[in-house]
């Protein structure tokens, strides 16, 4: 004796499934794709209030895009952007794989609790330690310069990344590195000349979230930075595109967009490796 | 002949191992050396000078500092923004946490299984939390414009909102601190749910296959198994959105700046807008060690949760 | 207690078929394994005899009842994992007792089968431990109690064995078989260990690529192999096989005695031999036959307190009784049954 009803709750299930990540995809995603009609709707299209808003009345329009580019600073946030991120990948890598990997392979109770230790002080806000920055980056007269940022943003970058690899290296035998030391090597040049290799995708991941950290940073940038020169581009957009009472929306929406899809894209390549090397750290 | 084998042997051996266990103890803290004094130096330094600070009378402008005991505190307990601000904070945290976690477990359980166009959902899904916040909070500043709300417009053409029902979000207290909180949820919610979803995934399916040889049905397979399993690392979840959404200005700064007049305010932006703002650096350090406590008893949660999170 | 069968049981995964065209009837209360190398398809067959794997095609009876459809839960079998799957954040007590919770049974009800099926498995004194405090040993019992403790139509055991230590792998197969034997519950057992399966079973069913060998008693299998896998499959050292023609001609190990023991017109078969294995009760002696198949070489299996006389590379003369001849068919494997020299 079957049951027919099996078929009929699988297709209930179904549709159920589909309808809830219909729901939250929308409640999610939906801002973008306001952003994305907005940046290519005219100006009056988009002040008109008689027109449907998700349907475009004029034709759609490169210009906010045009002025985005041309005639504001957009370009150089975005090159200032890239220019501390590479600066801060490149100490934060220097800082953190090496303590990642000692972290990874020390023996004792020890490791796993400065593992910790050190992941915790990436949960001490930049809302805290913004006020004595201040002071701090005045007093060294790096006030408005991006090399401030480059100071500071390892603060946050370095502990998280440090847990990140300390996962990743974890996950590499050590068997490869005593093979390696049987045959010669030291235990730096097997660090060096086997783990490394082998883990390029665990740095590669580790490179990204850094990045998108630096990406994504605001406070110490509205507070080290006032001239609009040197902003980079999560604080200049929402600070200069506002003339008085005026606000930019489409030439902000598209500079949104830009700064967003695209490290979106690839973040979303090394969501996996992230967590497993995020939850690896927690394994010993 | 064996004597002498054994005196080369320890020989030998004093000299490799001195080497291997010296290379060994000084390798360690060599390699963790930099990135331990860093923090040290970039994190544990300014913590303390933020409490020398909110115990003196820094401001931007002197170089002159003297200590002035708990005055900034005392300041502060009498100010009515800085009630209005810590409770804004409690609210916005506690609410949107609490819609995090069961938002989060419900989509996770929609994505542990494969199906297609599951890369495209995911790459959707985590948009809110990897844009940089600031611009995705430009986005819904847009989203509730006084005038050219798309929310609005969208009630009242599918008739939820009335003809003359056109709030205005950011304008009113109530709605406002109600937008923050959609952002929060917003933006909070894709982290929750790759974590969660990580620890659905870690639950062995053999476990999963016994209960359903063993007569679970739907709503007890959920509670009295997923469930109680995936709670350490979901627990972890919850803590990384406390921390953030607590400790956070990016939201309020850019929807409201704190208004309208400060009533929307979180200890994070008033602690900007004084100590940055307004210059007065003793009274913003003083108002940002508030979020020192919550962040003190997370940490304990987190390593509580990490403890127990070895399961099998 | 109930009959199981599976009729004309296909399973497929996109192209690969892991299960393909089965039938197979478990009798009640008999202890039939399911024996085959790994990727043979014993595991998705039991999994789709629990419910956890739908068929592409065919039907699952139990006790005369169609159950292809229905989910696990209805169907009255209990599983025993080869991880055990004992879940974590429960005590063993309510481990044991999740199924009759599930079930909705009163709680006296279900205190008195825990005590009866933990006490069966020695595991009372562990009620209130939970599973990772436990050895494997402990913990297998545990997985155990929880099956029995449904009392249900059949028990489905997948490898339960093969996470437990050499040693205690003996000892536990004899428990196993009489527990088995005094609930009297149908059981089928899924296991690659050729050894356990003979020691085990009333009937083995022998799979490859997805189907059915061979199926029968133990004496069956091991004297009249069906076809050349099953003959080599079981029994280790496994049967020699020599090419000659068109036809296998096979001998298993210990069928090989040294010539003046065999009575008249046995089969000669001297062997070259290359190596001798002293294990203890027997000897394992690797050679080359010499004047068949071209120098095959060959196993042979006799008792260490027996002296073959002859060292390395010097010939040894051995001989078959002709009965202990079996000869299969080069291409398609099977066995011919008319065995003649």
């Amino acid at each position: 004796m079957t049951t027919p009803s099996g078929g009929a709750r699988r297709i209930a299930g179904r549709a159920g499934h589909a309808a809830i990540l219909v729901f939250f995809v929308t409640f999610l995603a939906f801002p973008f794709y306001w952003m994305l009609i907005t940046t290519f709707k005219t100006t009056q299209d988009l002040h008109d209030i008689n027109n449907n808003p998700y349907l475009f009345h004029d034709t759609p329009t490169f210009d906010h895009l045009r002025v985005l580019f041309n005639d504001t600073m957009f370009l150089q946030w975005i090159s200032n952007t890239m220019l501390v991120g590479l600066a801060v990948v490149i100490i934060t890598l220097v800082l953190a794989v090496p303590a990642g990997y000692a972290l990874a392979r020390m023996k004792g109770p020890w490791a796993q609790t400065l593992g910790i230790g050190i992941f915790l002080t990436y949960l001490v806000p930049p809302t805290i330690l913004f006020i004595p920055f201040s002071r701090i980056i005045a007093d060294l007269g790096l006030q408005d310069s991006l090399w401030s940022l480059v100071l500071v943003y390892p603060s946050f970058t370095v502990p998280f990344c440090t847990w990140l690899l300390m996962g990743f290296f974890m996950a590499i035998p050590r068997d490869l590195e005593d093979a390696a030391m049987v045959d010669g090597l030291s235990r730096f040049g097997a660090f060096f000349k086997v783990v490394m290799p082998i883990s390029l995708a665990g740095m590669l991941t580790a490179v990204i979230f850094a990045f998108t950290l630096v990406m994504q940073e605001f406070v110490y940038g509205v507070t080290f930075i006032t001239s609009s020169a040197s902003y980079t581009i999560g604080v200049g957009v929402p600070t200069f595109l506002v003339r008085g009472d005026v606000y930019f929306w489409g030439s902000m929406m598209g500079a949104c967009l830009i700064a967003s899809v695209p490290i979106a894209i690839i973040y979303n390549l090394f969501v996996d490796r992230f967590v497993a090397g995020f939850t690896m750290g927690a394994v010993k | 002949m064996t004597a002498a084998v054994e005196q080369a042997g320890r020989a030998a051996r004093t000299r490799g191992m001195a080497r291997f266990a010296d290379s060994e103890r000084l390798l360690w803290p060599a390699l963790l050396a930099p990135a331990i004094i860093y923090i040290v130096l970039l994190v544990g330094f300014p913590f303390l000078l933020s409490i020398f600070y909110s115990l003196s009378s820094a401001t931007v402008a002197t170089s002159d500092i003297h200590f002035v005991g708990l005055e900034n505190f005392t300041r502060i307990i009498h100010s009515d923004t800085f009630w209005r601000s810590l409770w804004n904070t409690i609210v916005l945290t506690v609410v949107s946490q609490i819609f995090v976690l069961v938002f989060a477990g419900i989509l996770a359980t929609a994505l542990i299984k494969d199906f297609r166009g599951k890369w495209l959902v995911r790459l959707l899904i985590l948009l809110p939390w990897v844009a940089p916040i600031s611009l995705g909070s430009i986005g819904w500043l847009w989203i509730f414009d006084s005038i050219y709300s798309i929310i609005n417009w969208t009630a009242q053409a599918i008739g939820l909102f009335g003809e003359d029902f056109w709030p205005i979000w950011l304008g009113q207290p109530n709605l406002a601190m109600a937008a923050i909180i959609v952002v929060q949820i917003w933006r909070i919610l894709p982290l929750a749910t790759v974590i969660v979803l990580a620890g659905l995934s870690s639950i062995p399916q053999d476990i999963h296959d016994a209960a359903d040889v063993d007569g679970a049905g739907f709503w007890r397979h959920q509670f009295e198994i997923t469930l109680p399993l995936v709670m350490p690392i979901t627990l972890v979840a919850v803590l990384f959105g406390i921390i953030f959404t607590f400790t956070d200005m990016i939201v309020v700064f850019v929807l409201t700046r704190g208004g309208p007049y400060d009533t929307t305010q979180v200890i994070a932006s008033w602690a900007y807008f004084t100590g940055i703002q307004g210059g007065d650096l003793a009274g913003g350090a003083a108002i940002s060690l508030f979020l020192f406590p919550v962040l003190v008893a997370v940490a304990i949660l987190f390593l509580i949760a990490a403890r127990r999170s070895e399961v099998t | 207690m109930a009959t199981v069968e599976a009729r004309q049981l296909v399973k497929a995964f996109e192209e690969v078929r892991a299960v393909d065209g089965i039938d197979l009837v478990a009798r009640e209360g008999e202890f039939l394994v399911l024996l085959g190398p790994s990727g043979c398809g014993k595991t998705t067959l039991m999994r789709m005899i629990a419910g956890l794997e739908q068929p592409t095609e065919g039907d699952i009876v139990i006790d005369g009842r169609a159950v292809t459809d229905l989910p696990p839960r209805v169907r009255n079998v209990a599983m025993v994992f080869q991880s055990y799957a004992l879940y974590p954040h429960l005590t063993v007590e309510r481990n044991i007792s999740f199924p009759l919770r599930a079930v909705g049974m009163p709680k006296e009800e279900i205190r008195k089968k825990v005590d009866w099926a933990a006490d069966m498995f020695g595991i009372r004194r562990f009620l209130n431990r939970k599973p990772r405090q436990l050895s494997g040993g402990e913990r297998q019992r545990v997985a155990l109690a929880r099956a029995v403790v449904r009392e249900p139509a059949v028990f489905l055991l997948d490898e339960p064995l093969s996470n437990l230590d050499a040693k205690l792998r003996n000892s536990a197969r004899d428990e196993l078989k009489s527990f088995q034997r005094n609930l009297g519950t149908t059981t089928i057992y899924v296991t690659h260990d050729q050894a356990e399966a003979m020691g085990l079973g009333d009937r083995i069913a022998v799979l490859n690529h997805g189907r059915v060998a061979q199926i029968g008693t133990p004496q069956d299998i091991y004297l009249r192999p069906s076809d050349t896998f099953v003959a080599t499959f079981i029994g280790s050292p496994p049967m020699n096989l020599i090419e000659d023609g068109d036809t296998w001609f096979g001998f298993r190990p210990e069928a090989l005695v040294p010539v003046a023991q065999v009575p008249e017109g046995a089969v000669r078969m001297p062997l070259r031999v290359k190596r001798v294995e002293y294990l203890g009760a027997e000897q394992l002696i690797y050679g080359t036959v010499e004047g068949r198949g071209g120098d095959a070489a060959a196993i042979a299996r006799i008792p260490a307190n027996l002296d073959i006389g002859v060292g390395a590379g010097e010939v040894c003369d051995f001989a078959l009784n002709r009965d202990d001849v079996q000869r299969f068919d080069r291409k398609s494997g099977r066995r011919l049954v008319e065995a003649t020299s």
